[in-house]
C-alpha cells in the first residue's frame, strides 16, 4: 500500500487548459442538455458549439498573449507543451469547430436531423485534436490521436440515409485502425530503444552521442513506423487511399471538418515529434518526408484534374495541399539552417489558412449538393453564376485562394512554404510544388468555369442559403482576401511559434 | 504628379468595381462609356505623370511609390509598390492610350451583344492587371498583374464560349501560358534565394554590382525567358495566339497584340542587367528562338485566308522581332518596336473588325474584295497600317524594323539574313491581305445566297465610333517613328528617354561596321519591302504569277496539330492511363462507389469484393519501403 503523500500528483494549470475546458463543458452542456430537454430549438445545438469554441479562441488570445511576457514550459508532469506553437494549432482546430458547427447546423436542419449527436463528436474530436497540437509524451499523442480518430469514424459515417456514408465511415475506421496499430507499435519501438516516451528525454537520450548508438535499428524502426501513423492522418501519399472515397462519401460539413482539424492536429504532431524528439535524426527521417511531399503534390494535383466529382476533385486537392504544408515541414528538418524555424511558422500558417479555406469551400459545395447531400458534381455547379451569384463570387474567392493567386490568403500560405524551401535550399522541391500548383489550378478552373460559363439546362432552381451558413462564408470570404491583401499581421504573430516547449 | 501613380491601375478597377455593381443596371451603352472613361482617366494620370518625369533630370526619373507594406516577414518585405520611371510610363502611356480607343471602338463593336456590360467588366479588369504589371515595383505585383491579365484573356478568348472552338481555345491558352507561369514563379524564388528581394532594383542593382553570379544570372533569364515565350507566344508555346482570335475583335486588337502579349518583351527589358550578367549563349537563345518564330510564323501567315489569322500570325512574327531585339540587346529598339507595332497591329486588328462588322461577321479572305469603295475609311487606315507593318519609309514601322535590324547585323550577320527574309515575307503577306479584301473584283457577291437573310447583301462602312480610333491609330502609324530617327543624336527621344533604365544591357554599336554604314543598310531593308509588295502585286493583283500558297503553310507546318494529336494521342492516353491506374489499381472503389454499392446488396459484399483490402495493401506495400529505408540507414 501505498501512502497518501507518495501520490502527489503534477500540479494542473487550470488556465491554460482552459481552451481544452470550454469544449468540454460545451460537449458535456449538449450532451446532458440533449437528453434531459428533448427538441432545442432549430440551430440552437451549432450555436452552443460555436459559442464553445469561440469563447476557447478568446482564451486562445489571452494565453497568446501571457506566453508572450513568459516562456514556453511543460505541463502536468511534462505531458502536454504550453507554448505559441500549441496555441497556433488550438486556434485553427477551433476555428475548425466554429465554420463547420455552423454550417453542420443547417446542414441537419435540411435534411431533418436536427440533433446534439454530431456536435458532442465534433467538440471531442477537437478535444483530441488539441492534445495532439500539445503532446508532448508519444502516449498522450497517442491518446489525442484515439480521441479525434474515433469520433471522426464516427462523423464520417453519421448519414445513415446514404450508403457511402456508411461506407466512408466504415472504410475510414478499418484503415485508420490499420495505421494506428503500426502508430503505436512505433512507439513501443522508440521507447524499447530509448526507455522514454516523453519528447524531451527522448531528445536528450538521442543527442548524447557518445551513450546512445548512431545506428539504432529498433529506433530508426520506431521512427518509421510512427510517421506511417501521422502520414496517414495528414493524408499524404502513399498514405491517402482512404481520402478520395471518404471525404466523397462522408456528409459535406463532416468532410471539411475533417480536412482541417484533422489535417492541422496530425501536422503539428508531426512537426513536434520530428523537430524536438527526432532533431538529431533529421539526416534519417528528411530524405522520408521529402518522398511524401513530392509524392503527396504531384499525386493530388495531376489525379484531381481527371475527376468529375467536385467534391472528390476536393479530396485530391488537399491531398496536394498535404504536399505543400509537407514542404514546410522538409524546411523544418534543415535544422543548421537559420531558415529552419520559417519551416515550422509557413507551415502552421498555412494550416490556420487552409482550414479556413477549405471550411468555406465544402459549405459552399454542401449548399450546391442540396438535400440529400447527393448533387455534387461538376454538372450540378453549371450556371450557379446566374442561379446565386453570391455564392458563385465566394466560391471563386476560395478557389482562387486555393490555386494561389496573390492578393488571396492561398498565395500568402503557398508562398512561405515554398520561400522557407528555398531558403533552406531544397529547390528541387521547391521547382516540384510550383509545377503542382500549376497543374492544379486547372483543377480549380474548371469549377469556376462551370459556374460561371456553363448555363444549366433545367436547372433553374437557386440553391438556398441558411443564415448561419451565409455567415459562415461570409466571415471565411472575408478571412481569406483580409489575410491576403495585409498578411503581415498575422505573419509577424505566427513568427512566434518557432520556439517549441523544451527545445 | 509621381506620387498618384497608383491612381493609374486604381481607375480602372474603379470601373470594374462599378461595373459588377451596377453594370446590369448601367447597360448598353452607358456601360461601356464608363469604361472607356475610366480607361481615359487613367490616361490623363499618365500624361501628368510623363510630364512631370519630363521635368527632372536622369537620375530622378525612377520613383517608388509605395501603397503599403505587403508581405512583410522576416529577412523578406514585399511591397505593395509601384515603380515610375521611363520604361513603366511608357509602357502606361501606350496600354491605356490605346486602351481608350479600342474601349470606344468596342462599344460599337459590341452594339447589341446580350453580355455587353459583362465585356466591359473584364476588359476593365484587364486594362488594371495590365497596369499593375508594368508599373510594378517588384516581381511578386508584376505577377500579380501577369496572372492577372492570362486570367482576363482566359475569359475574354472564351467570351462567346457556346461556340465550341472559342472554348477550346480559351482552354489552350490557359494551358500554354501557365507553362510560362511556372518560369516566371521559378525565376522569382531563384531571384529571392540568391539577392534576397524581390524588387527589381535590388536585384537590378545586384547584377550590376557583380554579387549575383553568372549561373544564377543565366538560370533566372532563361526561366524568365520561358515565361515571356507562354505570354508572348514565342516558339514553341505560340500555339494558342492564333486560336485566341475566336475572341471579339476589340480583345484580339487590345490583348493579343498591342498590350499584352509584349508583356513579355516587357519583363525582359525591365531585367535587363541580369540577362547581361548570364552566360553570353543565353541572350543568344533568345535572339534564336526570336528569329526562328519571326520567320516561321511569316511563312504561315503566307497561306492564310481567315482576314484574323494572318494578323494573328503576323503578331507572332513581330514578337519574334522584339526577342530577337532583346536577345541582341538592342533594348530602346525592342521598346520601340514594340510602341510603333501597339499602333500599327492595333490598327490593322480594329480595321478587320470594321470589315468583318461590315461584312455580317464574314472573316474568310476569299469571299472578300473591293471593298475600298464601300468602307473607304476602313480601307485609307488599313492601307496605312499595311504600309507600316510591311515597313515602307516613312511609315512607323520601318523606322523600328530598321533599328532592330542594325543591332542584330551588329550582333550576328546569320540572324540579320533571317531578319530580312521575315521582313520580305512580311511586306508580301500583307500586301497580299490587302488586295484580297480591298482590291480586285467582289467575290462577296457569288455567295450573298449564304446570307440569305441579308436580301440583296452589301457591306457597310462602320459606325463614327468604331471610325475614331481607326484614324487616330492610323495618324499614329504615320508619325510614330519620330520618336526615334536614325538620322542625328538629337533625333533618338527614345534612347535618351530610357537610358537610365537600359544603359548596363544596352549593346554598344557604336563603331561596328553596321553602324558606320546605317543607311546603306537602311536602304537594303527599303528595297527587301519593295521587292515583297511587287511580288505580291504580280500575284494577286495582276495575276502574272501563281500564287505559292502550299497546304503545308495553311496549316501552320502541323505544328499546331502535331501538338494536337500528341495531347490526344500519347499525352492523353499518358494522363488516362494513370487516371485508370488510380481507378482500378490504387483506388479500386471510384467508379464502385457510385455503381456498384447501389446495386449490390450492402457494405458487407463490398468489402468482400476487396475494395478496402487493396487500399490496406498500399498502405502495408509504404510501411514495408519505409521501414526498408530506415533499418538500411541503421545498418549502413
Amino acid at each position: 500500500m501505498f501512502a497518501a503523500e507518495t501520490l502527489t500528483g503534477p500540479s494542473i494549470p487550470w488556465f491554460t487548459l482552459s481552451p481544452l475546458l470550454a469544449l468540454l463543458i460545451g460537449a458535456c452542456v449538449l450532451m446532458l442538455g440533449g437528453s434531459l430537454l428533448p427538441q432545442w430549438p432549430r440551430g440552437l445545438y451549432g450555436i452552443v458549439t460555436a459559442l464553445s469554441a469561440a469563447t476557447s479562441i478568446v482564451l486562445c488570445f489571452f494565453l497568446w498573449d501571457n506566453l508572450s511576457d513568459g516562456r514556453p514550459e511543460t505541463i502536468i508532469g511534462d505531458a502536454l507543451a504550453f507554448d505559441h506553437f500549441a496555441v497556433l494549432g488550438t486556434i485553427s482546430i477551433c476555428v475548425a469547430v466554429l465554420l463547420a458547427s455552423l454550417t453542420t447546423s443547417d446542414y441537419l436542419v435540411r435534411e431533418g436531423e436536427d440533433g446534439p449527436e454530431l456536435f458532442v463528436l465534433y467538440l471531442s474530436a477537437a478535444i483530441g485534436g488539441i492534445v495532439m497540437v500539445a503532446a508532448q509524451d508519444l502516449i498522450v499523442l497517442f491518446l489525442g490521436l484515439e480521441t479525434l480518430s474515433l469520433a471522426l469514424y464516427v462523423l464520417a459515417a453519421s448519414n445513415r440515409r446514404r450508403e457511402e456514408s456508411q461506407e466512408a465511415g466504415l472504410k475510414y475506421f478499418i484503415l485508420g485502425g490499420f495505421s494506428s496499430a503500426f502508430f503505436l507499435y512505433g512507439i513501443a519501438l522508440i521507447y524499447g530503444a530509448t526507455k522514454h516516451t516523453n519528447l524531451g528525454r527522448i531528445m536528450e537520450t538521442l543527442s548524447s552521442q557518445q551513450a546512445f548508438p548512431r545506428n539504432d535499428v529498433l529506433l530508426l524502426a520506431g521512427v518509421g513506423l510512427l510517421l506511417v501513423g501521422l502520414a496517414f492522418k495528414v493524408a499524404a501519399v502513399p498514405f491517402q487511399v482512404w481520402t478520395p472515397d471518404v471525404y466523397q462519401g462522408a456528409p459535406t460539413p463532416v468532410t471539411s471538418f475533417m480536412a482541417s482539424a484533422g489535417k492541422t492536429a496530425a501536422f503539428a504532431a508531426l512537426l513536434r515529434v520530428s523537430v524536438t524528439a527526432l532533431e538529431s535524426r533529421v539526416d534519417d527521417w528528411r530524405p522520408v518526408v521529402w518522398v511524401l511531399a513530392v509524392l503527396s503534390l504531384v499525386v493530388g494535383s495531376v489525379l484531381a484534374v481527371t475527376q468529375t466529382n467536385v467534391k472528390r476533385m476536393l479530396a485530391y486537392s488537399s491531398i496536394s495541399h498535404a504536399g505543400f504544408i509537407l514542404l514546410g515541414v522538409e524546411a523544418a528538418s534543415h535544422t543548421g539552417s537559420a531558415s529552419a524555424a520559417d519551416g515550422i511558422a509557413s507551415a502552421m500558417t498555412y494550416l490556420l489558412l487552409y482550414t479556413v479555406l477549405v471550411i468555406g469551400t465544402f459549405t459552399i459545395v454542401g449548399l450546391v449538393a442540396g438535400r440529400g447531400d447527393s448533387a455534387s458534381n461538376l454538372t450540378d455547379f453549371r450556371g450557379l453564376g446566374r442561379r446565386r451569384p453570391a455564392l458563385a463570387l465566394a466560391l471563386t474567392v476560395f478557389l482562387l485562394a486555393q490555386a494561389g493567386m496573390p492578393l488571396t490568403s492561398g498565395f500568402v500560405a503557398k508562398f512561405g512554404v515554398i520561400r522557407a524551401a528555398v531558403e533552406t535550399s531544397s529547390y528541387a522541391i521547391a521547382i516540384i510544388a510550383m509545377l503542382a500548383s500549376v497543374i492544379g489550378a486547372f483543377l480549380y478552373l474548371r469549377i469556376m468555369v462551370s459556374a460561371w460559363m456553363e448555363d444549366a439546362e433545367g436547372q433553374d432552381a437557386a440553391p438556398p442559403v441558411p443564415f448561419l451558413s451565409g455567415l459562415a462564408v461570409t466571415a471565411a470570404v472575408a478571412f481569406t482576401l483580409v489575410v491576403g491583401i495585409v498578411p503581415g499581421w498575422l505573419l509577424d504573430a505566427t513568427r512566434q511559434v518557432i520556439t517549441l516547449a523544451g527545445r | 504628379m509621381l506620387d498618384v501613380v497608383w491612381l493609374i491601375p486604381a481607375l480602372p478597377l474603379a470601373g470594374f468595381l462599378l461595373l459588377v455593381l451596377f453594370g446590369r443596371r448601367l447597360n448598353e451603352p452607358r456601360a461601356g462609356y464608363l469604361a472607356a472613361a475610366t480607361c481615359g482617366g487613367a490616361f490623363v494620370v499618365t500624361v501628368l505623370a510623363f510630364f512631370d518625369m519630363l521635368s527632372k533630370s536622369g537620375q530622378q526619373r525612377s520613383h517608388v511609390v509605395e501603397v503599403f507594406s505587403w508581405i512583410p516577414v522576416g529577412s523578406l518585405e514585399v511591397k505593395m509598390a509601384f515603380l515610375a520611371d521611363p520604361l513603366s510610363i511608357t509602357m502606361a502611356l501606350f496600354v491605356t492610350g490605346i486602351g481608350t480607343l479600342i474601349h470606344l471602338y468596342a462599344v460599337g463593336y459590341m452594339h447589341g451583344d446580350p453580355k455587353f456590360s459583362k465585356f466591359f467588366i473584364y476588359l476593365n479588369l484587364f486594362a488594371f492587371s495590365m497596369l499593375m504589371l508594368v508599373l510594378g515595383e517588384n516581381l511578386l505585383v508584376t505577377f500579380l498583374g501577369w496572372e492577372g491579365v492570362g486570367t482576363c484573356s482566359y475569359f475574354l478568348i472564351s467570351f462567346w464560349h457556346t461556340r465550341e472552338s472559342a472554348a477550346t481555345a480559351g482552354k489552350k491558352a490557359f494551358v500554354t501560358n501557365r507553362v510560362g507561369d511556372w518560369g516566371v514563379m521559378t525565376a522569382m524564388f531563384l531571384a529571392f534565394a540568391s539577392v534576397g528581394t524581390l524588387s527589381y532594383k535590388g536585384i537590378n542593382d545586384a547584377a550590376i554590382g557583380g554579387s549575383l553570379s553568372h549561373v544564377t544570372a543565366t538560370a533566372i533569364a532563361l526561366m524568365l525567358f520561358i515565361g515571356a515565350c507562354g505570354k508572348s507566344a514565342q516558339l514553341p508555346l505560340y500555339i494558342w495566339l492564333p486560336d485566341a482570335m475566336e475572341g471579339p475583335t476589340p480583345v484580339s486588337a487590345l490583348i493579343h497584340a498591342a498590350t499584352m502579349v509584349t508583356a513579355g518583351v516587357f519583363l525582359m527589358t525591365r531585367m535587363n542587367p541580369v540577362i547581361h550578367e548570364a552566360y553570353t549563349w543565353a541572350p543568344m537563345i533568345i535572339a534564336v528562338v526570336g528569329a526562328a518564330t519571326a520567320l516561321f510564323a511569316a511563312t504561315i501567315a503566307v497561306a492564310q485566308n481567315d482576314v484574323k489569322k494572318v494578323l494573328a500570325y503576323s503578331t507572332v512574327s513581330q514578337l519574334g522581332y522584339m526577342f530577337l531585339a532583346v536577345g541582341s540587346g538592342a533594348y530602346i529598339a525592342a521598346i520601340f518596336h514594340m510602341i510603333t507595332h501597339a499602333f500599327f497591329k492595333a490598327l490593322l486588328f480594329l480595321g478587320s473588325g470594321s470589315v468583318i462588322h461590315g461584312m455580317h461577321h464574314e472573316q474568310d479572305m476569299r469571299r472578300m474584295g473591293a471593298l475600298r469603295k464601300l468602307m473607304p475609311v476602313t480601307a485609307v487606315t488599313f492601307i496605312v497600317g499595311w504600309l507600316a507593318i510591311a515597313g515602307v519609309p516613312p511609315f512607323a514601322g520601318f523606322w523600328s524594323k530598321d533599328e532592330i535590324l542594325l543591332y542584330v547585323y551588329a550582333n550576328n550577320r546569320g540572324l540579320y539574313v533571317v531578319g530580312l527574309v521575315t521582313a520580305l515575307l512580311t511586306a508580301y503577306y500583307m500586301t497580299r491581305q490587302v488586295i484580297m479584301v480591298f482590291f480586285g473584283e467582289a467575290r462577296w457577291n457569288d455567295h450573298s445566297e449564304e446570307h440569305g437573310a441579308h436580301g440583296d447583301f452589301k457591306p457597310h462602312e462602320s459606325p463614327r465610333i468604331m471610325l475614331l480610333p481607326l484614324v487616330v491609330l492610323a495618324g499614329l502609324s504615320i508619325v510614330g517613328g519620330a520618336l526615334q530617327l536614325p538620322f542625328t543624336k538629337d533625333l533618338h527621344f527614345l534612347e535618351k528617354w530610357l537610358e537610365p533604365v537600359v544603359e548596363h544591357g544596352e549593346a554598344y554599336i557604336k563603331g561596328s561596321w553596321a553602324y558606320d554604314n546605317k543607311y546603306l543598310l537602311m536602304g537594303v531593308a527599303i528595297v527587301v519591302a519593295v521587292a515583297g509588295i511587287v511580288v505580291a502585286v504580280g500575284v494577286y493583283d495582276k495575276k502574272k504569277l501563281k500564287a505559292v500558297e502550299p497546304e503545308i503553310l495553311a496549316n501552320g507546318w502541323f505544328y499546331d496539330r502535331l501538338v494536337s494529336n500528341f495531347m490526344g494521342g500519347p499525352g492523353r492516353r499518358a494522363f488516362d492511363a494513370v487516371a485508370w491506374a488510380d481507378a482500378n489499381v490504387v483506388d479500386g472503389a471510384v467508379r464502385g462507389t457510385g455503381v456498384a454499392v447501389r446495386s449490390t446488396s450492402g457494405i458487407v459484399r463490398k468489402l468482400q469484393s476487396g475494395f478496402v483490402r487493396a487500399y490496406a495493401a498500399v498502405i502495408a506495400l509504404a510501411v514495408l519501403l519505409m521501414l526498408v529505408w530506415f533499418v538500411y540507414r541503421g545498418i549502413a
